[in-house]
């Protein structure tokens, strides 16, 4: 495997920009999915049935605190990111397991928000509104999760290994996929709950 | 056997071209929409039929003149990028076809969309037409009646249906009075029809619904308004009210034959339009509510009146 | 005992219980001829954990050969109960079952990897690579399709076919119109099939991308490579929708949520429009390989440069861009507002453009040409009339009035079957003859080919142009039975020979490969038709690593240029190439997801709990696993290279 020196470690094998550019293509697809979540909220926002309306059930302080938590969390993998760059790896660790804890941390506002709604009578399958609430927020969810696993693996790997093009590779990735989940939920934040509590 | 039907369907193929596929319902109207869709259609086959001369025209030419058998044994084919003139052409051309038939699109697409024309300023007659499993429920709200798979229309005065079905996607369509629109639950669509002449004419669901689908057919006659008067009197004289615990018997999944009844049934289960619409509140569940223990006792009571009924067709 | 009765099937036959006797049979027959002829080791490692993109496209193809007989038993039997007037060969929920696994296994299980099977094996070496970005991706790609293909597959042995049709339109897909299981089968196993169909998009789109020969610029790609990457752009934004989609109808089905339901709310529209916001871009997944397959065969066959190349391209990504913005022509009749149906109407018309560009564009490329009827070209001439009378139904269809007419009538079935039969079908048929020696190093039977090719065209004809005929007196598509007052019945008996010619006509091309086997010679060449691109420059059949030495591309037609004006394609010496290695990863986790999808149609929690673990294990495993390929040294090279007479021969 040509490795070259002269680009960063995660660009410096021909299989490693191959797998950033992919990943991007991935990103490209998981915009469309957020894309058709989103158009389908719209069309059902409205089509509450008998169950209660998003005004109802939002409340803005868990909600602001998930943004905070996942948006920090994004900042923090920039800081990780960078890290790797000059080679740091105690530092890029330290600051990926951070990220990883505030993104368990919003996960668990997340999951109370989730009971909280479904106390207050909304439930999946409450109306189409539910339905569709439930559904977006959870593929975010859901991805955060996977994200959870996944980041963890990465820092065991980069633990074990050290930073090879292999772990700077996957690292990197895995920070293209925190920062993407992060701009899906200020979309999220800005027309789900913003324009419902309104 | 097959030899009779092979025989049987060139002999037909052969009198259908002759008769200028005359007979086939689209293209024999009844009604002024029908008039124009027929219209709309002979026109495209007609300019798309050139288009596919030209192209089978030109394929023989170059197969006949470039086939290996036929050129020198030294002929090489010369490299041709592509000439700018040649692609205006084929660019152009279908652009000028595309440009024409958006036209012609955009206002035959507004016609059938709106009361046609010739009976503009009449009061159109408002039939709603619903669909349970599979069956066609006629209400008849200005004349206070309603009908079970037969549909029965006064000509030359505007009709406007107002379509939406109990259950799955149907489709309502009369090809000789106009093509076809959806009846969907949570929603009324409305098709603009009319008839011109008097005349029995087939209707049918077209849209996929089940088991029952094939046989979800009703039965058109179109006539004189005086006679059509005749006939909603005769209605109110003999045929029973419609009653919810009827109604809910009859929206269970089944064919039944033609029913006939006074009153409609849009009184107690209204159409899901204006407030009555899916997204305000549950649902045009107001009948589901109201069965219960009625329908038995309500089942055997009405076996007799079917029969009855069946006699106003 | 509850447990088990959920796997009975609802409306048991005995043609059902005669394929399930045939089914149990094959598979003892496999089993027992593998186990004879100790073939299992070699199963494995040659193919169930191959990488190699030359594979898998083999893979591919008989896959699509298998569901092209399963969905072509499908038509012969709804046209022999439609044959004559009030038949009671079927009854109407074995017809309706019958004809949405016929739309679901001819689209996505037959058409959709035909198209693949040409891609995996031809795209690489067009490029002049030596295999595609993400090989175990790629894997990963058709085991999903499979395993979706047999779980789809299954539904009419275990539980019951989806039976809502291939569009499954709501509320009749839901639970109270469909309370078997058979929506569910449509629901996860295209759901399988679908993330598989993703990944090859982002895969063959970086492919495409960065790993194209040194001097190829993207305007010397060959068309075949453009269609490709074209069609992965269409695949990476329409694939995702259908995921949504199906997502929601699986949660309908299965936790009764309320998105498409009658009540609380839900909309029956969402579903079309998600559907259709999909299933129109996927026309044109399927049509524009069959484009780009075309635009290799027939300057082939004429032996001249294909006319117009850069309109060719433009028309085929305008085509790729406007796909997404036509869907609601499907559903003119829903009662939109009368200008939505304008918009849409002229948009639709607008895609009728380019595609006209590119009829005209292949004659020219005929005219002047020396043109030779081989196979593939047969299936290439016939193309043209007839997709070009396929086209302009399109455009009757898209004029929103007369649409009111056409829509859910055999003259919708009609046209499009004219599209995509003579351009998928026709394109796939042709170019799997074309690309056969590449494939298997000897040539299939032209004599044969010719005999298949003419019942597949006289049959097509027979079989669709009564169609066209019947839908404008009445004949709505999907009924099961019609009464003889309607007259339908001669021009559906002239449409049952048409099938049964077209089936003829299949199992020609089947007796065609067994004959070609058993008498074709196997010394045929490089190059046997005289072609044009990269593929042709290297071996029959092609060594596991395409290209010995990486071909330098200085023209459009690389290896033509090569070959007639003296360009050098192969500069320098044999270097150490570096390959990846096989694994059994994509095929278990394959396997677990089969497992997972039947769990989730049948709603045995604790097996779909285990299969998602299962699945997140295999990733976790990946994701630990440490793969730095192999190298195959330079012996090695030279051993093979000997062997097939030298690089530039």
């Amino acid at each position: 495997m040509k490795i070259d020196h002269s680009q960063p470690l995660e660009y410096s094998t021909e299989q490693n920009r191959l797998n950033i550019l992919g990943f991007w293509i991935f990103l490209g697809a998981e915009i469309m999915l957020f894309a058709t979540l989103f158009a389908s909220y719209f069309t059902l926002v409205d089509r509450t049935g008998d169950g209660p309306a998003g005004a109802r059930i939002f409340e803005i302080t868990p909600v602001l605190a998930e943004t905070f938590l996942l948006l920090t969390s994004s900042f923090v993998i920039g800081l990780g990111i960078h890290a790797m760059r000059l080679g740091h790896k105690k530092a890029m660790l330290t600051f990926f397991v951070i990220t990883l804890l505030l993104g368990l941390g919003f996960l668990g506002f997340e999951i109370t928000e989730f009971i909280t709604y479904y106390h207050e009578g909304a439930t999946l399958q409450t109306s189409a509104f539910t339905s569709v609430l439930f559904t977006t927020l959870g593929t975010h969810g859901a991805h955060v999760t996977l994200g959870l696993f996944w980041g963890t693996f990465i820092v065991l790997q980069v633990k074990k290994r050290g930073l090879t093009p292999e772990t700077a590779n996957k690292s990197f990735i895995f920070s293209l996929y925190w920062h993407f989940l992060d701009i899906v939920w200020i979309f999220i934040f800005t027309f789900i709950y913003m324009k419902g509590m309104t | 056997m097959k030899k009779k039907w092979v025989l049987l369907a060139i002999l037909s193929s052969i009198g259908s071209v002759l008769s200028g596929c005359k007979s086939l319902a689209v293209l024999d109207p009844k009604g002024p929409q029908a008039q124009t869709q027929a219209n709309v259609i002979w026109l495209s086959i007609a300019i798309m039929a050139v288009i596919v001369i030209v192209v089978c025209a030109i394929l023989v030419y170059v197969l006949m003149k470039y086939r290996d058998s036929k050129l020198p044994k030294d002929y090489e084919p010369p490299y041709i990028e592509g000439n700018h003139v040649v692609e205006s052409i084929i660019v152009g051309v279908p652009i000028i076809i595309v440009v024409f038939f958006s036209i012609v699109s955009v206002i035959s697409n507004n016609k059938v969309e709106a009361t046609p024309e010739e009976y503009k300023g009449q009061d159109p007659l408002v039939i709603y037409a619903s669909t349970s499993d599979w069956k066609w429920h006629f209400s008849y709200p200005e004349n206070g009646i309603e009908t079970v798979n037969y549909l029965y229309i006064p000509t030359n005065r505007p009709l406007e249906f107002k379509l939406y079905s109990f259950g799955p996607i149907t489709s309502f369509w009369v090809p000789q009075l106009g093509g076809q629109k959806y009846a969907m639950s949570n929603m009324v669509t409305t098709l603009h029809l009319a008839a011109d002449e008097a005349g029995e004419m087939m209707g049918r669901n077209a849209n996929f619904s089940g088991k029952g689908f094939a046989e979800n057919m009703f039965h058109v006659e179109a006539m004189s308004q005086v006679k059509f008067d005749d006939w909603v009197k005769e209605v109110k004289a003999t045929a029973k009210p419609i009653t919810p615990e009827k109604f809910n018997e009859l929206l269970k999944p089944g064919h039944v034959g033609q029913l006939t009844f006074t009153g409609t049934h849009l009184k107690f289960s209204p159409a899901p339009e204006g407030e009555n619409a899916g997204h305000h509140h549950g649902s045009s569940d107001t009948n589901a509510d109201s069965k219960g223990g009625h329908m038995e006792h309500d089942h055997k009571t009405n076996d007799g009146n079917e029969s009855s009924e069946h006699n106003h067709e | 005992m509850g447990f088990f009765t959920r796997f009975l099937i609802p409306n048991p036959s005995p043609v059902i219980y005669t394929s399930m006797v045939a089914i149990g049979i094959t598979i003892l027959l496999i089993v027992f001829g593998l186990t004879h002829f100790k073939k299992w080791f070699y199963l494995w490692s040659g193919w169930l954990t191959t990488v190699d993109h030359k594979r898998i496209g083999i893979m591919y193809l008989i896959a699509a050969l298998l569901m092209l007989f399963r969905g072509g038993v499908d038509a012969v039997m709804m046209r022999a109960q439609l044959a004559i007037p009030d038949n009671k060969l079927l009854d109407s929920q074995h017809y309706n079952e019958i004809f949405s696994t016929h739309g679901v296994v001819m689209i996505l299980f037959m058409a959709m990897p035909y198209i693949m099977a040409l891609m995996n094996f031809v795209v690489p070496l067009q490029i002049g690579a030596r295999d595609v970005a993400f090989p175990r991706l790629n894997a990963i790609s058709f085991w999903l399709f499979f395993m979706g293909a047999m779980l789809f597959n299954i539904s009419f042995v275990i539980g019951g076919s989806p039976d809502a049709g291939w569009s499954s339109y709501f509320p009749l897909a839901g639970n109270e119109f469909s309370p078997h299981v058979g929506t569910n089968y449509y629901m996860i196993a295209i759901q399988i099939a679908g993330i598989g169909t993703l990944m090859t998009g982002i895969n063959f789109m970086t492919t495409i991308l960065k790993m194209r020969a040194p001097g190829m610029k993207l305007m010397r790609m060959p068309m075949f490579t453009w269609a490709s990457l074209v069609t992965s752009v269409i695949i990476i934004f329409a694939f995702p929708v259908l995921t949504v989609a199906l997502i929601m109808g699986t949660m309908d089905r299965l936790f009764a949520t309320k998105f498409f339901a009658m009540t609380d709310g839900g909309m029956d529209m969402l579903w079309a429009n998600l559907f259709w916001v999909w299933g129109h871009p996927e026309v044109y997944i399927l049509i524009l390989p069959a484009f780009g397959l075309f635009s290799e065969i027939i300057p082939t066959f004429s032996r001249r440069n294909l006319y117009g190349y850069r309109s060719m391209v433009a028309s085929m990504v305008f085509i790729s861009i406007y796909s997404f913005f036509v869907w609601t022509h499907h559903f003119f009749t829903m009662g939109q507002a009368a200008y939505v149906n304008s918009i849409f109407s002229i948009t639709t018309m607008v895609i009728a453009i380019p595609t006209g560009i590119k009829i005209f564009n292949w004659l020219f490329t005929m005219w002047r040409g020396r043109i030779r009827f081989t196979v593939p070209m047969l299936y290439s001439i016939g193309f043209i009339p007839l997709f070009t009378i396929g086209g302009v139904t399109g455009v009757m269809l898209a004029m929103s009035a007369a649409d009111y007419q056409y829509h859910n009538t055999m003259f919708l079935v009609a046209h499009f079957h004219n599209v995509i039969i003579p351009g998928v079908v026709f394109a796939v048929l042709g170019a799997a003859t074309y690309y056969w020696p590449k494939m298997f190093g000897f040539m299939l039977n032209e004599r044969l080919g010719k005999w298949a090719f003419w019942f597949l065209t006289i049959g097509f004809c027979l079989a669709f142009f009564p169609m066209y005929i019947t839908g404008l007196d009445g004949q709505a598509r999907r009924i099961y039975t019609y009464s003889e007052s309607t007259g339908f019945g001669p021009w559906n008996m002239v449409t049952f020979i048409g099938t049964v010619l077209m089936a003829i006509s299949f199992f020609l091309i089947v007796y065609t490969v067994y004959y070609s086997i058993r008498h074709a010679p196997k010394d045929v060449g490089d190059d046997p038709w005289d072609a044009r691109s990269l593929e042709w420059a290297t071996h029959n059949p092609v060594p596991e690593y395409n290209f010995a030495i990486i071909p330098q591309v200085s023209s459009r037609e690389a290896f033509w240029d090569a070959k007639y004006k003296g360009h050098e394609l192969f500069k320098g010496d044999y270097e150490k190439i570096h390959m990846p290695n096989n694994s059994g990863g994509p095929f278990i986790m394959s396997c677990i997801f089969f497992v997972f999808g039947f769990a989730l149609v049948f709603s045995i929690w604790f097996l779909a709990i285990m299969g998602l673990i299962g699945i997140f294990v295999c990733m976790a495993l990946r994701s630990f696993e440490i793969d730095h390929g192999r190298y195959i040294s330079v012996e090695e090279i030279k051993e093979t290279e000997a062997k097939y007479g030298g690089v530039n021969k």
